[in-house]
C-alpha cells in the first residue's frame, strides 16, 4: 500500500485497454479519478459501473472508453446521459448491459472468486438477446439463471477516511462499493481525510477495506464532487441539472471538460473554480462546518 | 407534461398503496406518488429504494433515489446486493412501483431503447433494478403518461416482463396509472380501461392507445382530488423546488 497523489496512482496502475470499475451508487463516486484518467488521455478502456452517472458520461465524452458495462445509464432523477446516449446511438462505444441484480451478481462472483453467480430473475429481452445460461439445482427441482464473474483490472473508490496503514472507512449508502473493490486485484482509493496509524481502530463497524486489500491511498478532499460524502458534503443537485442541459450539445460538454478537467492540474485547482458559497452550502446541508 | 396531469397521476398512484405495505420506489412519478401516500392514508408505508435505503422519511421530495436526505432519514442503508437478493428475490417487497417509456397490452415495460436494440433510434437508461423489481415484487404498479406511441400493442424491447402466455401473473402489473385514467389486467393478462378522469371519454383513451384496448363494462370515474390530497401534493411539490 502506498500513499500517493491521484495523478501518481493513475500513472502507476492504469493502462490503455484495461477494464476499470469506478464504484459508488450515487454516493462516493470517485469523480477525481475519472477526471485524472481524462487528463492522462487513457484510451480503449472498458468502463464498468452499475450506474455510469455523470462521471462516465464525462469520460465517454472525452473519448477514453471503447466499451461500457452497466445496468442503468441515466442521470439519476433527472433524465438521460446525453454523451453516453450519443455514443451508443452512433455505435462509438460497445455496450454490455444487465439489470442491477445481474451486475451485482457478477461483482459478487468476482469478489468471492466463484465461476458464476446464481439468481432467480425472469427472462426479458436483455437476457434473451444476450443469452443467460440456466443450471439445475443439484438439491431440488429449481432451475437458476447464472451470470459470469466481473473482475475489473482496477477498481477505484472514494471514501470518508483512511489511516496511514491504508485501512479504509466509510458509511452511509455503500451500494456496490465493497463488492466492486474486492472483485478487482488493484484497488485505488481516494479519501477526504488521512488519520494517524491506529486512530480508527474503534470504528471497526465502518471499515470498508483492510489496508492489505488496498493498492494506493490518495488524500483528495472533495474527491466525489458533484456526488456526495454523507455527513461531509451533499450532492450538488444543481450540477446534475446543469450537466443535463449543457451535455445536450457536444461542444458545450467539451468546453466544460476543457475548463474543469483538462485545463486544471489537479483536484485542488478544480475546486478553486467553484463558488465558495456553493461549496459551503453543500457542507452546511450535510451537517459539516 | 402539464402540472395538473402530473398531479392527478401522483394522487391516483398514492391511493393504490395500502398502509403498512413495503413499496420499492423508482425515480420520478413513482417516487412522488409513494411519498404522497405516506403523507395521506398510508403513514406506515415503508418506502424502499433500490439504492438500498429502507424506510426513508425524506422531508423533501428526493431528486434521486440515492440522495443524502433519504439516507439521513432512513432506518438503514443496505448494500445493494443484500436488498436485491435477501429482500426482493425472497418476496419481501409488496409493491414494485415503476415508470418507463412504453407499456404494452400485457404490461411489458420498456425502458431500454426506442427502435431496435442493435441500432436504436433513442437509447434510454436501461433496466436498473426494474427487470428485477418486475420479477419479484408481489404486485407491480405502472405509471405513465397516456400517449399513443407509449402504448403500442408490443413494446420495442421488453425490459421488465409483464403478464405472459395468456395468463395473469400474480406478481405482474396490477394497474397502470395514466393522465387519462386507470387500467388493470384481466385473467388473460390483457390490459383494460376501468376508470377515467372526470371529463375524459373512453373514446379519447382509445384514440391515444396504440392497440384495441378493452373497456370495462363498469367503466368508472376517478374521484377528483380531495382538499387534503391537493394540500399534501402542494407541500411536496413546493419543497421539491
Amino acid at each position: 500500500m502506498d500513499i500517493v497523489s491521484v495523478r501518481e496512482a493513475v500513472r502507476r496502475h492504469v493502462q490503455d485497454g484495461q477494464s476499470l470499475y469506478l464504484a459508488g451508487f450515487t454516493h462516493l463516486i470517485p469523480f477525481s479519478f475519472g477526471h485524472e484518467i481524462i487528463r492522462q488521455e487513457l484510451r480503449h478502456l472498458t468502463l464498468c459501473r452499475a450506474t455510469p452517472d455523470l462521471v462516465y458520461d464525462q469520460m465517454i465524452a472525452a473519448g477514453v472508453a471503447d466499451r461500457v458495462v452497466f445496468s442503468y445509464a441515466g442521470n439519476p432523477g433527472v433524465g438521460l446521459l446525453h454523451c453516453f446516449r450519443r455514443a451508443a446511438e452512433q455505435g462509438l462505444v460497445e455496450i454490455d448491459e444487465y439489470s442491477h441484480f445481474e451486475l451485482l451478481g457478477r461483482l459478487q462472483a468476482g469478489a468471492a472468486g466463484l465461476p458464476f453467480w446464481p439468481l432467480l430473475a425472469m427472462d426479458n429481452d436483455l437476457t434473451r438477446q444476450r443469452g443467460r445460461p440456466m443450471l439445475d439445482s443439484p438439491f431440488g427441482p429449481e432451475r437458476v439463471a447464472v451470470v459470469e464473474p466481473l473482475r475489473p483490472d482496477v477498481t477505484m473508490v472514494h471514501a470518508h477516511c483512511a489511516d496511514e496503514d491504508g485501512n479504509v472507512y466509510s458509511w452511509g449508502l455503500l451500494g456496490d462499493v465493497r463488492e466492486a473493490a474486492l472483485a478487482a486485484d488493484k484497488v485505488l482509493v481516494s479519501v477526504e481525510e488521512i488519520l494517524p496509524s491506529g486512530t480508527l481502530r474503534e470504528r471497526r463497524d465502518h471499515l470498508l477495506l483492510p489496508g492489505f486489500r488496498v493498492t494506493t491511498i490518495s488524500l483528495e478532499p472533495w474527491g466525489a464532487h458533484p456526488s456526495y460524502v454523507q455527513g461531509r458534503y451533499d450532492r450538488d443537485q444543481l450540477f446534475y441539472l446543469e450537466w443535463d442541459r449543457l451535455s445536450r450539445d457536444p461542444l458545450e460538454a467539451a468546453a466544460w471538460l476543457e475548463r474543469f478537467v483538462i485545463a486544471v492540474p489537479d483536484r485542488d485547482a478544480y475546486i478553486q473554480l467553484w463558488d465558495p458559497e456553493r461549496l459551503l452550502a453543500l457542507r452546511r446541508s450535510a451537517g459539516h462546518g | 407534461m402539464d402540472e395538473s396531469r402530473r398531479r392527478d397521476m401522483a394522487i391516483v398512484g398514492a391511493r393504490l398503496l395500502r398502509d403498512g405495505e413495503r413499496v420499492l420506489v423508482g425515480v420520478g412519478l413513482p417516487n412522488l406518488a409513494a411519498n404522497l401516500a405516506k403523507r395521506l392514508q398510508a403513514p406506515q408505508l415503508i418506502l424502499i429504494y433500490e439504492s438500498g435505503v429502507i424506510d426513508a422519511r425524506p422531508p423533501r421530495l428526493p431528486l434521486s433515489i440515492g440522495d443524502p436526505d433519504l439516507v439521513r432519514t432512513s432506518l438503514c442503508a443496505l448494500p445493494m446486493m443484500d436488498l436485491f437478493s435477501q429482500y426482493l428475490q425472497t418476496g419481501w417487497i409488496d409493491v414494485g412501483f415503476l415508470g418507463g417509456a412504453q407499456v404494452d397490452r400485457h404490461g411489458n415495460l420498456n425502458s431500454t431503447v426506442i427502435g431496435s436494440y442493435a441500432e436504436p433510434e433513442v437509447r434510454l437508461a436501461g433496466s436498473g433494478g426494474a427487470a428485477d423489481i418486475a420479477s419479484f415484487s408481489r404486485r407491480t404498479l405502472i405509471v405513465m403518461p397516456h400517449e399513443r406511441q407509449r402504448f403500442p400493442a408490443e413494446v420495442d424491447f421488453i425490459t421488465s416482463p409483464g403478464h405472459q402466455d395468456g395468463r395473469r401473473r400474480p406478481g405482474g402489473p396490477s394497474h397502470v396509472i395514466t393522465d387519462l385514467g386507470l387500467l388493470d389486467f384481466d385473467q388473460r393478462g390483457e390490459m383494460r380501461l376501468i376508470a377515467t378522469h372526470r371529463g375524459v371519454t373512453a373514446e379519447e383513451v382509445l384514440d391515444r392507445t396504440g392497440f384495441a384496448l378493452q373497456v370495462s363494462s363498469e367503466l368508472g370515474e376517478i374521484p377528483e382530488p380531495t382538499g387534503e390530497e391537493l394540500r399534501a401534493y402542494q407541500e411536496l411539490a413546493v419543497r421539491a423546488g
